[in-house]
């Protein structure tokens, strides 16, 4: 499943193909649609900043990219394979193998240590238990935290825990990172360092997509999109600011 | 993930809250502590009961002269002599499966032994008695045919007898007396302890059944031939209640009882000691069983109102969990190993708290006690279905979570 999506890659074909996509939500007698007839495509290595109004339909739009959720209407091919028709369980294995999350509240398990938390997706990957700690090792290392592997969150900053978040989002070497308003707790100098530390993951070659608010954000990105009312309205590229 | 993965997770989890994790076993542990405890006083006692009860000797059927109390009221007991030597003989020789008929009298009296003197219980007896009721000899010897064809002055005594007329002293060979009559201990018996009433059944002295009648003032009365009961040894194997049945018919034709006359003697089977015995133990068990049923009830139903709270305050860990390639099988698995864990740590607790309950109210009370591994094993088994039951509904709840609620659960 998720090795066969990555090996079935070839270089060109892209790795989000949506087509159509919907989503609508019924409550009770009004239908939301909070996502409307979307069409995209995202090439491997892209860097793409998600923005738009709240209720906008970017977290919809991130979950259905995610595999977190099933449209209502449309496809979505990702890296070739059309994701509507896999079981729940086949979605799990996705989402575990070829996609990274990071979320606005990071999401770490309070009690565990930073290198527990990273090895977390490990355990759902059938990783054998000696290869658990060193894999996760060099994924704190590659977010610049391998001193603090023994910490728990609460004796880490905010940026911190974060980029301990991106070194569990990175540990089982996705194709894809989806971060859902990634800086939204965080001061401004610390967001920097948080897309200074995308951008380096991305010049590596992993392929990102990035919901925020704040344009200033957005700059590091190489691609926005636009979205108002659950609809696409402005996909474009620009020259990204170097964030350091 | 594996089940060490998970088993590690509920370890974590139970550790997160330790106070409310004991006090979530507390039921379990007072469930199964309760029931080891109960198995083990309840089977010592049946333990001791069995061994009291191997004491009187197997399959015997024990006949007495005088008819039985019906409706309160005995009627004309002890007033005939009845039972004689003669039915003894009848019995052994009409009735198919007898090995032994032991006829026996009894008087209560003092015994003398110098300056010391004891109120005890004197049996008349053939040496087959001592065969019948499994009387072994301690010191000594037993009675023997000659003694009872001669009538011989000689005495068997009981340990308690021994004990209170002779101190530590060597009473074979030694003079005794019974109301003027001198006799010569022949032998000690060898004890038996108490029987299942809890009365001292060392407390007693055998003489030859020619002896006592002859020489207790009183006691042939009109018949020398009467007896006051006889043991009826019966083969192994045989059929207690036709045997009964049997030695009835014969009794009351012999005495010319006619159709609805009461009969003139008694009847029991020892086995039937053991059947009443058997019985309240079956209610005792069944009253341990329902006491387990409740508190592992209540212990169940603890485990799954802390899985349930535990489930609600992991929402967002459960959401992270199913965003990064948790299987809802995965998620599942880890609640149920976790309320098992904590079932089967409960459990562990109970046990250690019931052997020491049994040990403690061993050296307390003195009631003997047993543990009994069987009820370990069941209670511990018994733990772990009920962790798995009461947490299958949390865990199923917890499994079908939609992540992406549960991720923005606060
Ligand atoms: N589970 C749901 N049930 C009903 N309506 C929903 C549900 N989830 C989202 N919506 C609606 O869909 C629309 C899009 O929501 P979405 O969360 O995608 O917005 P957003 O662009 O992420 O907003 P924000 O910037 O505030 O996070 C909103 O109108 C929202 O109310
Ligand atoms: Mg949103």
């Amino acid at each position: 499943m998720a090795s066969d999506l990555r090996e079935a890659a070839s270089p060109s074909s892209p790795l989000i193909a949506v087509e159509a996509l919907t989503r609508h939500y019924r409550m009770g007698p009004q239908t939301v649609h909070a996502l409307d007839d979307v069409t995209v495509t995202i090439r491997r290595g892209e860097f793409v900043a998600v923005m738009g109004p709240s209720g906008s339909g970017k977290s919809t739009f991130m979950n259905l990219l995610g595999c977190l959720d099933r449209p209502d209407a449309g496809h979505y091919r990702l890296d070739g394979q059309e994701v509507a028709g896999l079981t729940s369980d086949e979605l799990a294995a996705v989402r575990n193998r070829a996609i990274g999350f990071v979320f606005q509240s990071f999401n770490l398990l309070p009690r565990q240590t930073a290198l527990a938390n990273v090895m977390l997706p490990m355990v759902y990957a059938g990783v054998g238990h000696a290869a658990r700690a060193e894999r996760a090792l060099a994924a704190l290392d590659s977010v610049g935290l391998r001193e603090r592997a023994g910490h728990r969150p609460t004796q880490l900053s905010g940026g911190q825990q974060q980029r301990v978040a991106i070194a569990r989002a990175l540990v089982n070497a996705p194709l894809l990172l989806l971060a859902d308003e990634p800086t939204g707790a965080l001061d401004t100098a610390t967001s920097r360092e948080i897309m200074a530390l995308f951008q380096r993951l991305n010049r590596r070659g992993i392929t990102i997509v990035l919901v925020t608010h704040e344009p200033e954000v957005a700059r590091f990105a190489d691609r926005v999109l636009q979205f108002r009312d659950g609809r696409l309205i402005d996909d474009a590229r620009q020259e990204p600011e170097v964030a350091a | 993930m594996t089940a060490w993965d998970a088993f590690r997770s509920a370890l974590d989890s139970l550790r997160a809250n330790p106070l409310r994790s004991a006090l979530t076993m507390l039921g379990i542990v007072i469930g199964v502590a309760a029931v080891i405890a109960m198995v083990a006083v309840g089977a010592g006692a049946r333990d001791q009961v069995l061994r009291q009860i191997a004491s009187l000797g197997t399959n015997l059927i024990m006949v007495g002269q005088g008819s039985i109390a019906r409706g309160g009221v005995k009627l004309g007991a002890g007033t005939a002599s009845s039972l004689t030597e003669d039915d003894a003989l009848a019995v052994l020789t009409d009735i198919p499966g007898v090995v032994v008929t032991a006829p026996s009298v009894r008087w209560g009296l003092q015994i003398v032994a110098g300056n010391q003197n004891w109120g005890t219980v004197l049996f008349g007896i053939t040496p087959d008695y001592m065969d019948a009721r499994d009387w072994s000899v301690a010191q000594g010897r037993g009675l023997s045919d000659e003694d009872v064809a001669q009538a011989n002055k000689v005495v068997v005594l009981g340990q308690t007898v021994v004990r209170n007329l002779f101190g530590g002293g060597d009473p074979i060979g030694e003079p005794v007396r019974v109301f003027s009559t001198p006799l010569t201990v022949i032998g000690v018996l060898g004890e038996k302890g108490q029987n299942t009433q809890g009365q001292d059944q060392d407390d007693v002295i055998f003489v030859p059944l020619s002896t006592a009648k002859r020489n207790i003032p009183g006691m042939a009365k009109s018949n020398p031939r009467f007896i006051h009961t006889m043991v009826v040894k019966m083969r192994d194997g045989a059929d207690m209640a036709e045997a009964q049945a049997e030695i009835r018919d014969l009794l009351r034709q012999r005495h010319r009882l006619i159709p609805g006359q009461d009969d003139d003697f008694w009847m029991r089977d020892l086995t039937e000691v053991s059947a009443t015995r058997d019985a309240s133990s079956r209610a005792l068990s069944f009253l341990l069983a329902a006491v387990a049923a409740v508190s592992l009830l209540v212990g169940g139903i603890g485990i799954m109102n802390i899985m349930l709270v535990s489930v609600t305050e992991r929402t967002r860990e459960i959401g992270l969990r199913l965003a990064i390639g948790a299987r809802r099988r995965d998620i599942l698995v880890q609640f149920l190993i976790e309320s098992t864990t904590l079932s089967l740590i409960g459990a562990a607790v109970g046990v250690a708290v019931g052997i020491g309950t049994a040990m403690v109210v061993a050296a307390l009370a003195g009631w003997p006690t047993l543990i009994r591994l069987d009820s370990v094993v069941l209670a511990v088994v018994v733990s772990g279905l009920v962790g798995v039951f009461f947490g299958l509904y949390p865990a199923r709840r917890a499994a079908r979570l939609n992540p992406i609620e549960a991720l923005r659960h606060e």
